[in-house]
């Protein structure tokens, strides 16, 4: 679909094409509601169910059955009526819902009656010594490279980090017929007596056994090294990494490094939006500020989804569904909607078991919050050092922080430093997350040429207003 | 780095700094790069240090390459197509292209 194509204006627009985006769009759409979902990559999935239409990879084995459930989420919101246009990425949304979207280098600017932000989570930042390297891959990459292309790595390839995903990437790689040299496990060992009170929860999760087969299926097959430090050496690429065990230092050479230490909201779009966040103390993050419809403060503005809170891609799926019910009671109150209790209900058994994840995969704050020269923001290079010495001089946060040192001022906009650098200052300044905030965001969230711009609709006054 | 599980599939031709690389229908311009053995997508602006695509979904902007001619695209999101022209950026002289 062109943006020629595009109405001016949308009784729901839904950004992101995700468990919950997907969710949220067929519901709505099929209750009646005129709908249209954006998704900036060129297939819908979202990542956790990346690829699910185009994936070559055949054997269903290796992505494994939570994967393929994700086909039916992308086949009934097709078949739901809803506009899903792919390839479109969402660079503005304004608090009255104005959405500024391209598609294949033209913009539009899209009103809408109600927007469901469903932009999902990215990985956490994990700043080591060396994390910049050519070599030096999110292990979430890996992941996309092989439900996307098929693609596996080559060569001598090492994961490490913490977290749920951690171990069924390596059980898909390895299932792929990949070789992991060792999986480096940076769980600090004090969270699992932290984590035992919340054991009974977890054990009625249905991430219990899946999770505990996922490690036995890798430990069977890598060394699980547990690892307290952790450097990638190279000169222009990864050639080797250094860890701190129980036994002491050890090195391995290596071509791929696959970092992970678990996922945490993706809040550009709703943050500049104006949705006010707090700071999730036992997740490590910020989360937007949502009732029990994930409405925001912003009228018409909600946030479904991982977006709103890690939980996972099942329970992003019911949360979509709640805030499009939501849409549908505000936009025609009347249609025929399913039962929202039921999917509470669903939802709550989804969310079960989170707490122990959460506080068993909490990365140990010397993986969050670097010293000495290890960069923090990647994009403009400022490091660990730099940012902790500007903290102690008087700067109070992050905001001030990019006017000393350009932090969070580069392309990627703070999603790869912004909780860095929250938690070094707070840590520098004996102060907390929450009290020294986040960068201040603004659109545009994603990056757009003059001739997008430029391409935007323009009436006759407002032509007329600058030409002589 | 990587290698395709499957090399079957329709080819697709593009060239990256000149040199011609042979891509899969369904590939990114960063998959594509990847599986022919390009570890250095650009150099930074500050230090001129190379990078490599860091998270291949949108968010690191570690990828940036220009494409036919428009600079600072993430080769990640973009699809490959037939004769595309890519070109790897060096520094701060391409920065603000």
């Amino acid at each position: 679909m062109n943006a020629a194509d595009l109405a001016p204006s949308y009784e729901l627009v839904v950004i992101g094409g995700g468990p919950a985006g997907l969710a949220a769009a067929a519901l709505a759409a099929k209750a009646g509601v005129q709908t249209v979902l954006f998704d900036e990559n060129p297939g819908v999935g979202g990542q956790i169910y990346r690829g699910i239409a185009t994936t070559p990879v055949r054997n269903r084995a290796v992505l494994g059955e939570d994967y393929w459930a994700g086909a039916v989420l992308a086949s009934d919101g097709e078949a739901s009526g809803a506009t899903i246009v792919t390839g479109a990425t969402v660079w503005s949304l304004d608090p009255n819902r104005l959405v500024g979207v391209s598609i294949a280098g033209q913009a539009r600017l899209i009103q809408a009656k109600r927007v469901i932000i469903a932009t999902g989570s990215m990985e956490r930042p994990f700043p080591i010594a060396g994390w910049t390297l050519p070599g030096v891959m999110s292990a979430g990459a890996a992941q996309t490279a092989l439900k996307a292309q098929g693609l596996v790595p080559t060569g001598r390839a090492i994961m490490a980090g913490c977290g749920p995903l951690l171990w069924l990437l390596a059980a898909q790689l390895l299932r792929a017929g990949t070789k992991l040299e060792a999986v480096l496990d940076t769980t600090p060992r004090v969270n699992w007596l932290k984590a035992a009170m919340h054991l009974p929860d977890f054990l009625l999760s249905p991430y219990w056994s899946k999770g505990l087969a996922l490690m036995r299926e890798v430990k069977a097959r890598v060394p699980v090294i547990g690892v307290s430090r952790l450097s990638a050496l190279g000169k222009d690429r990864l050639a080797e990494v250094v860890f701190a065990t129980g036994a002491g230092e050890r090195r391995m050479k290596v071509d791929l490094l696959l970092l992970h230490q678990g996922v945490v909201p993706n809040v550009n779009l709703a943050m500049a939006a104006g949705v006010p966040h707090r700071w999730n103390a036992r997740q490590l993050c910020f989360e937007p500020v949502v009732d029990a419809d994930f409405a925001t403060s912003i009228p018409g503005i909600a946030v479904a989804g991982d977006g709103a809170g890690i939980a996972g891609g099942t329970a992003a799926a019911e949360r979509g569904r709640i805030a499009a019910h939501a849409a549908v009671q505000a936009l025609k109150p009347g249609a025929a909607v399913p039962n929202v209790q039921m999917i509470r209900h669903q939802l709550a058994r989804e969310e079960m078991g989170r707490a122990f994840l959460d506080t068993l995969y909490q990365p140990a704050p010397s993986f969050r919050q670097p010293v000495g020269d290890t960069i923090v923001c990647r994009c403009e290079e400022v490091t660990a050092r730099q940012v902790r010495d500007t903290a102690d001089l008087g700067c109070e946060g992050p905001n001030q922080m990019k006017a000393f040192l350009r932090c969070g001022m580069g392309p990627c906009q703070g999603r790869l430093c912004g909780l860095t650098v929250t938690e070094l200052i707070a840590d520098q300044r004996r102060s907390t997350p929450a009290e020294v905030g986040y960068y201040r965001l603004r659109p545009p969230v994603k990056p757009i040429t003059l001739g997008e711009l430029a391409s935007l609709p323009k009436s006759e006054a407002e032509r007329k207003a600058v030409e002589r | 780095m990587f290698k395709r599980l499957d090399d079957s599939g329709e080819t697709i031709s593009l060239a990256v700094d000149g040199k011609p690389i042979q891509a899969r229908a369904g590939d990114t311009v960063a998959s594509a790069m990847l599986t022919a053995g390009i570890d250095r997508f650009r150099t930074t602006p500050v230090t001129e240090s190379p990078r490599a695509p860091y998270c291949l979904m949108g968010v690191c902007f570690d990828c940036l390459v220009t494409i036919d001619g428009v600079g600072s695209r993430q080769a990640c999101l973009v699809p490959v197509r037939e004769g595309m022209a890519v070109e790897t950026q060096l520094g701060k002289r391409e920065a603000g292209r």
